[in-house]
């Protein structure tokens, strides 16, 4: 176990170091990444200053190996749009993407495990064939489309809920609803897929002959033995939440990371770029990590040599 | 051997099977009726188009759907420059089309031939090949996408370039592991007692049996990149305007958002069906292509 739990450290660590080779190699994509950042107005003289200040004028190695050892130790240089340290205002906005993110998947939850047990219990009813129609119809939806439908419902004609920022707690429903709904769809086909292959088990029939009320036999025996493909999909899932609290986010003018990334992609703010990417793909990182190790706590048959 | 080959059915019957599946299966159907109009409005669209999509008419700016004047009828009302939604919507499909083929077709190219050599060769350069693909997929694609066109710089042809270099990542993973389960097949083995060359083997043995796989990934695949597409330009990030996309409507209706509900509710419509259409279509060609469920084995 403990072994297991260090292979998987290594790997994450091995992940990480594959990410700044991405994040490094990304915004030099146009070869100097000083033509992305440096304002159309300046001259050569104050372009060259520029890149000597970011060291970009030193061999791409060097180069390297300054942004890694700095990125270690939390420095990403400084955003010129806000003019303190990348790293202190991603910290910053990044509680707001997880305080949506979890509320996100919390609504996705609630509607897609309740869902997916019925419709696997109640196989080609009325609510299967319903439940199947919304999940294909919250895939296909884009979520940022989502959002504006709910803002002109709730907020131009009933007047109900705040459009956009994140003044007061009524402002995280629609945000959350919008990213919720998109994982409750892909979420609850799975649940019922997972569902109707553990029930059709000899453990499920064991536990049925046995006696068991159906209440017992769906949740004590079936649903545990259905979670460990649904935990699966929902660390994946959470990364997808991430990835649209990008667009979500900027559809409700929520404080988030991934706003922030939006308004520095926009202004060329390289050190936020750079930062953000790091973040949200360490994020992801982690929660499949976590995801890993809650498998341990879930199936006792899963054992690491 | 003789015998074999004999009972596999002739292959002018795909064709006549896919039509028959195609017909017992109301949902294959729709997603091919929708797709097929898409693709149809995407060619014809000018011809069919009832307004110019770009020149506005400044008298009939922010008129509700079913709006009428000289100049005809606005079936689904006009923007803030005055341009019929419904032609808009008409010639969006264009782009939506576009972006899905190409990027698809590229970044599945891409991907099936790195799942493809990271799985037959295996050892060292697959796990290397396999952390490259871990490091690219760390990030969530859709802020991948975000950044790099934020570095390399908007408009049509970045942007299919764009998705379709950063989207092969999913088939990697998908066509490895297809890989690594056909390589120990039997025929594979007897192909190589056979005497053929490893890249025979792998050309010609493993690729033909990985394949469909893939083409039921491009079909997901083509949705999510139309959805990327529209995300991206309703962020100012992809397609620029005169080019009309669907994204971008959104990004002009959100503006209004408050008196013409019109402007966002449409578009938005002909994303969900289109991407809709697209998912049916997926559905119905995994069911048509995997041959444990056509009990071909």
């Amino acid at each position: 176990m403990r072994a297991f739990i260090l292979s998987r450290l290594i790997q994450l660590v091995v992940t990480m170091f594959m990410v700044s080779l991405v994040v490094f190699f990304m915004v030099r994509l146009r070869g100097d990444p000083i033509l992305v950042m440096a304002p159309p107005n300046f001259d050569a003289e104050q372009i060259a200053k520029l890149r000597a200040a970011w060291g970009f004028d030193k061999p791409l190695g060097e180069q390297y190996i300054t942004f890694l050892s700095k990125a270690v130790r939390g420095d990403f240089g400084k955003s010129f749009q806000a003019n303190r340290p990348a790293m202190e205002l991603v910290i910053e906005r990044l509680g707001y993407t997880y305080l949506l993110a979890s509320a996100a998947a919390a609504i996705g939850i609630t509607i897609a495990i309740p869902l997916g047990i019925v419709s696997a219990l109640k196989r080609n009813s009325l609510i299967d064939l319903l439940s199947t129609a919304l999940a294909s119809l919250g895939t296909a939806m884009p979520s940022f489309w989502l959002g504006l439908m709910l803002i002109i419902i709730f907020s131009v004609h009933l007047r109900m809920l705040p459009a956009f920022g994140a003044l007061e707690p009524r402002a995280l429903i629609m945000p959350a609803v919008t990213l919720g709904v998109g994982m409750a769809a892909r979420l609850s086909r799975l649940t019922r897929s997972a569902m109707l292959e553990v029930l059709s088990q000899d453990y499920v029939r064991t536990a049925r002959s046995k006696g068991l009320g159906q209440k017992a036999v769906v949740l004590r025996h079936a649903l545990r033995n259905a979670l460990i493909p649904i935990v699966t999909v929902f660390g994946l899932q959470l990364g997808w939440l991430l990835g649209g609290s990008v667009v979500v986010e900027s559809v409700f003018s929520w404080p988030g990371l991934g706003r922030q990334m939006i308004d520095s992609i926009n202004v060329r703010d390289i050190a936020m770029v750079q930062a953000g990417l790091f973040f949200f793909a360490l994020s992801f990182i982690l929660i499949n990590y976590a995801i890993d190790v809650i498998y341990i706590l879930i199936d006792p048959r899963i054992r690491f040599d | 051997m003789t015998a074999d080959i004999a009972s596999l059915p002739p292959r002018r019957n795909a064709l006549l099977r896919a039509i028959a599946t195609m017909l017992q299966s109301p949902v294959g159907a729709t997603g091919t009726c929708i797709v097929t109009v898409v693709v149809l409005l995407a060619l014809f669209g000018p011809q069919v188009s009832p307004h110019d999509p770009i020149k506005g008419n400044l008298r009939a700016r922010f008129k509700e759907p079913g709006y009428s004047d000289a100049s005809g009828i606005y079936r689904l009302g006009s923007d803030q420059l005055g341009r019929d939604i419904f032609s808009r919507i008409i010639a969006g499909s264009r782009v939506s089309v576009l972006v899905g083929v190409v990027s698809v077709l590229i970044s599945g190219t891409i991907g099936v031939l790195y799942g493809l050599v990271s799985g037959f060769v295996g050892g060292r350069l697959d796990s290397l090949m396999m952390r490259i693909v871990d490091g690219l997929l760390a990030v969530p694609f859709i802020i991948l996408v975000v950044a790099i066109s934020g570095v390399v710089g908007a408009g049509l042809g970045t942007l299919i370039l764009i998705l379709g270099l950063t989207g092969w990542v999913t088939y990697a993973r998908v066509i490895r592991g297809e890989v690594l389960k056909v390589r120990e097949q039997e025929y594979v083995i007897a192909a190589y007692a056979l005497g053929q060359r490893r890249l025979v083997v792998m050309l010609r043995h493993i690729l033909p049996n990985v394949i469909s796989s893939a083409i039921v990934l491009a079909a997901v695949q083509v949705g999510v990149t139309v959805l990327a597409e529209s995300s991206l330009s309703f962020l100012g990030l992809g397609v620029k305007p005169p080019t009309v996309t669907w994204g971008l409507m959104l990004s002009d209706g959100r503006q209004y958002i408050n008196s013409a509900w019109w402007m966002t509710t449409f578009p938005g419509i002909a994303i969900t069906v289109t991407v809709l259409g697209v998912v049916f279509l997926g559905d119905w060609l995994r069911d048509f292509l995997d041959p444990n469920v056509r009990g071909r084995g």
